[in-house]
């Protein structure tokens, strides 16, 4: 297996863009990444696109060659990866294979959706459509409402508690208000979040990740050649996507996502590292209880102690392990064929040193953990420095 | 199916399209008696994970369970 490097990154901000159409999103993503590594698009030799439900959000189908035409990727396999949340994580852990494997040297990842084109209760409706539609969802369970018993569950068998909650939405607004390109650059109290509207007990508003437009994409090459393209390459050490039972009623403790743990340990061990060594990561808060559930399945702290851990401040950018530096999809914006390939971005930034106000000073070895549903897909990525 | 424990539960506030008509609801995962979880919804009284939960009847394939 030969070792790969990103080469590239390229994003576009995170928002609700009523003038932008799937397309142009994706098209500005992916030539801001080859304009990063200086790469023509007749160079690239596949096009590897995340993408959750473009079909039922704008009515387009066949996005792959959709997106890579409009780019002039002509010629070459393109092909959409769906994997509810996690389709640009999985993308990118398909992209690597095929590089490591020696079948293409440079491989265009990319992930995008346009979501706020339809109202709240539809994109809730289509998000839905991530679970089991005929258990479930025919029930009345939204993702928050998952995500939700997910949290009950943690509270009753942990102690974990809604100011807990509430210290992950701070943090993760505190760093998207420093980000850029993040969508919702607010800073917000811990009052304020205590007191949010209730979308599914116990999570209000706060808890949630936003609905959000946007598209993110990575450029990999075999890392032998990574010279030709940048200066900063960054090494791919270890990644791995797992599974698990779509249905949460199916999982015996939902408040382990056991498809994390087991893509975790592979992954640390394709990089021969471990959870202790990992100097920070962006972790997939599509509520807060998922970042604090990631905290603990990748082994930063035990079982039941990720909310402590979160109101201690340890999380922090400043404190002894940041998570989602880039405001998180709380902050940053959750577009969610998009999420995977943005967090491969933000930790690329993160150890190129060019994160700005952001820029953490231990930025040598990072992780990203991306979720698809509740947990029936896991991608866990660890860059470093090449 | 007859009866269960509540394994989880919570109170739907921000509803699918198709049941805004009855938001608030609440659901939950029942650890069944005869073994296995089915996800319900909550008729009646509000529950708290360890209740005890009879089956009420199938509508329109969604499960309804009350307080025993």
């Amino acid at each position: 297996m030969r070792p790969v490097a990103v080469i590239g990154i390229g994003k576009t901000a995170f928002g609700a863009f009523p003038d932008r159409d799937l397309r142009s999103l994706a098209v500005e993503a992916g030539q801001k990444c080859l304009a990063d590594a200086n790469v023509s698009p007749s160079q690239v030799e596949a096009y590897y696109l995340g993408n959750f439900a473009g079909p039922s959000f704008v009515g387009q189908n066949h996005l792959a060659p959709y997106i890579a035409g409009a780019m002039g990727i002509t010629g070459v396999p393109c092909t959409r990866f769906e994997a509810a949340c996690a389709s640009s994580g999985s993308a990118f852990y398909h992209a690597v294979s095929s590089v490591a494997a020696g079948l293409n040297d440079l491989v265009l990842v990319a992930g995008v959706e346009k979501m706020t084109s339809q109202t709240t209760p539809k994109v809730t409706e289509i998000l839905a459509g991530a679970g089991d539609t005929c258990g479930e969802v025919r029930a009345g369970a939204t993702f928050p409402a998952l995500f939700a018993m997910i949290a009950r569950r943690h509270m009753f068998q942990y102690g974990t508690t809604r100011e807990h909650l509430a210290a992950v939405a701070v943090k993760n607004h505190a760093n998207g208000a420093l980000n850029p390109l993040a969508h919702m650059r607010k800073v917000i109290t811990m009052e304020q979040a205590l007191k949010g509207k209730p979308i599914a007990e116990p999570l209000t508003v706060y808890d949630c990740s936003l609905i959000s437009d946007g598209a993110a994409a990575v450029l990999i090459a075999p890392l032998e050649r990574a010279a030709e393209f940048t200066s900063k390459p960054v090494k791919v050490l270890g990644i791995a996507q797992t599974s698990d039972y779509v249905a949460l009623d199916q999982k015996e403790d939902i408040t382990t996502l056991g498809a994390v743990v087991n893509a975790a340990q592979k992954a640390y061990k394709m990089a021969g590292v471990s959870a202790k060594d990992i100097e920070f990561a962006e972790v997939h808060d599509c509520f807060t209880i998922a970042e604090i559930l990631a905290s603990e399945d990748l082994g930063f702290v035990k079982k039941g102690e990720g909310g402590p851990y979160a109101l201690a401040g340890h999380t922090c950018l400043r404190g002894e392990r940041p998570i989602n530096t880039s405001g998180g999809l709380k902050s940053k914006g959750h577009p969610v064929g998009a999420t995977g390939a943005g967090q491969i971005c933000d930790l690329v930034m993160q150890i190129r040193g060019e994160a700005g106000e952001r820029q953490l000073a231990r930025h040598s070895l990072g992780l990203a953990q991306n979720l698809g549903g509740s947990g029936a897909t896991a991608v866990v990525t660890i860059l470093g420095v090449a | 199916m007859t009866n269960g424990i509540v394994y989880t539960e919570t109170v739907v506030h921000a509803a699918p399209e198709q049941f805004i008509a009855d938001a608030p609801y609440q659901m939950a995962i029942v650890s069944l008696t005869e073994g296995g979880r089915i996800t319900a919804r909550i008729e009646g009284s509000r529950v708290s994970i360890g209740d005890a939960v009879n089956f009420v009847e199938d509508r329109g394939g969604i499960p309804f369970f009350a307080k025993a």
